[in-house]
């Protein structure tokens, strides 16, 4: 949609093409809820006869209305596990975030740093962080700032290699235009390189949301029982050792609505904001 | 710009002076320019591609140092005193019109309330006063063209860089924009140098043109066009006109022989 399009009149008639697309974008519109809705009631009902017709008792697998009577009968114990469990992956997030375009801008302003560090940021990240974290348990003190580095290790690299691509990629006649105008280098990565990363860096994001949360339900699993562990995945493992199998898909639930939650949040943020400007944000009329 | 001087008795601008490039792998981009730039000039490279018409530009624009010869200004250049207009219109996308023409006061660190009228001005001599709050999408091919002109005059250069920008366009917008360059040079009194490979464009525009062979990149012949400004269509379609595109033409057909 182009400025100078706006300021014509609208077209008095619909032809029989266009009535077709628009009835067919209005039939979608209700089908990109609906029809999920639909299946998740399909799965449920199925579970559900499965459950009853073949009599299983609970502790193999429960009912989905015992599931439900988990989630709203223990739903005290659940919020404050989710709770915990969130504010370490938000924390975890955070710091990724922060040490992930961070450690990018760096690598950006000096090469030899790059050179040195960034075979280290590799490794990191393909070492399966369920392999180092009970070693990072062994010398970390606290389970809270062992479980932030666990759950930053699987996080960050993402936001890194993102950012750095996004860095990188640059314009190269807007390079130029900055040096010609004897732009510093503050300027250019304030004014230039910044602005041209933010898509790269708010997809790499999307992606370190969700893995922020696999690493903090990996951390607590690792530091087990002791101290702070009454996170989600304490609550599963528990469950687990009692039998307790309903509130095990009670917690599973409500850890798979906090992902979504995480990925919807970071997904409205990353629309707000690039929907001005950027191509990946803008609707097309056809 | 009708009573404007002969263009030798116009002081000098600036001077390349038997300027060679050379890139790695012995590519010899450019040997042996030469060039007097007088102020209010407006001059064409026009070649074929690969005659460094483009590699000339950078050097003049201080993007790239010659591998021999000199470039040299009359006076010492400021911040503001080049401006420069690449093939596409290399705006950036996340601000606005306004913003973008800004960019050159920005970077000089002049807060946008103290050249709010400067932008403004430089807005309406492209016309596009009406779409300072537009982001870049919102604009078809020849308005981003026009914020991009209006960026590269807003601080009132001394010269202005144009890298065949209007390659892109089609024949109309480039007829267009073509007078209003015209137009727009003689209201601000800059001296342009215009990279193209459209004969009739550098013919309509130049009181110059410099013909260049490739490989390696050469001037050929340096024509003149002694044809009074203002022109306008009339120009367009003159006799003179028509003869003077002759006699670029003949002279490319040279560089491409001489590059052969």
């Amino acid at each position: 949609m182009s400025v100078t399009e706006l300021n014509q009149p609208a077209a008095p008639t619909v032809d029989a093409e266009e009535a077709r697309r628009a009835r067919a974008r209005r039939i979608e519109k209700t089908a990109r809820w609906l029809l999920p809705l639909l299946v998740m009631a399909l799965m449920i009902w199925i579970w559900d006869r499965i459950v009853v017709w073949n009599d299983i008792p609970h502790f193999i697998l429960p009912s989905p209305a015992r599931v439900w009577g988990s989630l709203t009968g223990d739903w005290e114990i659940l919020w404050d596990s989710a709770l915990l469990t969130g504010r370490i992956t938000l924390m975890a997030l955070a710091i990724a975030v922060v040490g992930g375009a961070g450690l990018a801008i760096l690598f950006n302003q000096n090469r030899m740093v790059e050179l040195s560090l960034y075979p280290y940021a590799v490794i990191l990240q393909v070492t399966p962080v369920v392999a180092i974290a009970p070693l990072i348990f062994i010398y970390v003190e606290s389970k809270t700032v062992g479980m932030l580095m666990c759950a930053w290790i699987v996080a960050f690299f993402p936001v890194l290699s993102s950012t750095t691509l996004g860095l990188n990629s640059v314009d190269h006649n807007l390079r130029d235009l900055f040096r010609i105008y004897g732009a510093t280098r503050w300027q250019r990565l304030w004014m230039l390189q910044l602005p041209s990363a933010l898509p790269y860096f708010l997809g790499g994001l999307k992606i370190a949301g969700g893995l922020s949360l696999i690493g903090a339900v990996v951390a607590e699993l690792v530091a087990g029982t002791g101290g702070v562990g009454t996170g989600l995945a304490f609550r599963i493992q528990e469950a687990g050792y009692r039998l307790n199998i309903a509130r095990m898909f009670a917690a599973l639930a409500i850890v798979a609505a906090m992902g979504v939650f995480i990925f919807a949040a970071l997904s409205l943020l990353s629309h707000m904001l690039l929907r001005k400007w950027h191509e990946s944000a803008i609707k097309r009329e056809t | 710009m009708a009573l404007i001087a002969p263009f030798d008795m116009r002081p000098e601008l600036m001077r390349v002076d038997t300027v060679d490039k050379v890139f790695p792998g012995n590519v010899q981009a450019l040997r042996a320019m030469s060039l007097t730039v007088r102020e209010g000039d407006f001059i064409s490279l026009l070649g074929p591609s690969g005659c460094g018409k483009s590699t000339a530009l950078r050097l003049i624009a201080g993007l790239s140092e010659p591998t021999s010869g000199r470039i040299e200004w009359s006076q010492p250049r400021a911040q503001g005193d080049l401006g420069v207009v690449f093939q596409e219109p290399t705006l950036m996308p996340w601000a606005t019109v306004a913003q973008n023409v800004y960019l050159p006061f920005r970077l000089e660190s002049k807060t946008y309330a103290s050249v709010k009228d400067e932008i403004l001005e430089a807005l309406k001599l492209v016309g596009l006063e009406k779409f300072q709050s537009a982001y870049p999408r919102e604009l078809s091919g020849g308005m981003k063209m026009r914020v991009s002109i209006a960026r590269a005059m807003v601080t009132q250069p001394k010269l202005i860089l144009m890298d065949e920008p209007f390659a892109a366009l089609d024949e109309i917008t480039r007829f267009k924009l073509n007078n209003d360059l015209l137009d727009m040079q003689a209201r601000i009194g800059c001296t342009v140098i215009f990279v193209t490979h459209s004969v009739f464009e550098s013919v309509f525009l130049s009181d110059r043109i410099v013909v260049m062979a490739a490989r390696p990149g050469r001037v050929i012949e340096e024509l003149h066009v002694d044809e009074p400004y203002p022109r306008g269509e009339v120009f367009r379609t003159s006799s003179e006109y028509v003869a003077h595109c002759r006699a670029a033409s003949q002279a490319l057909e040279q560089a491409m022989e001489a590059a052969a």
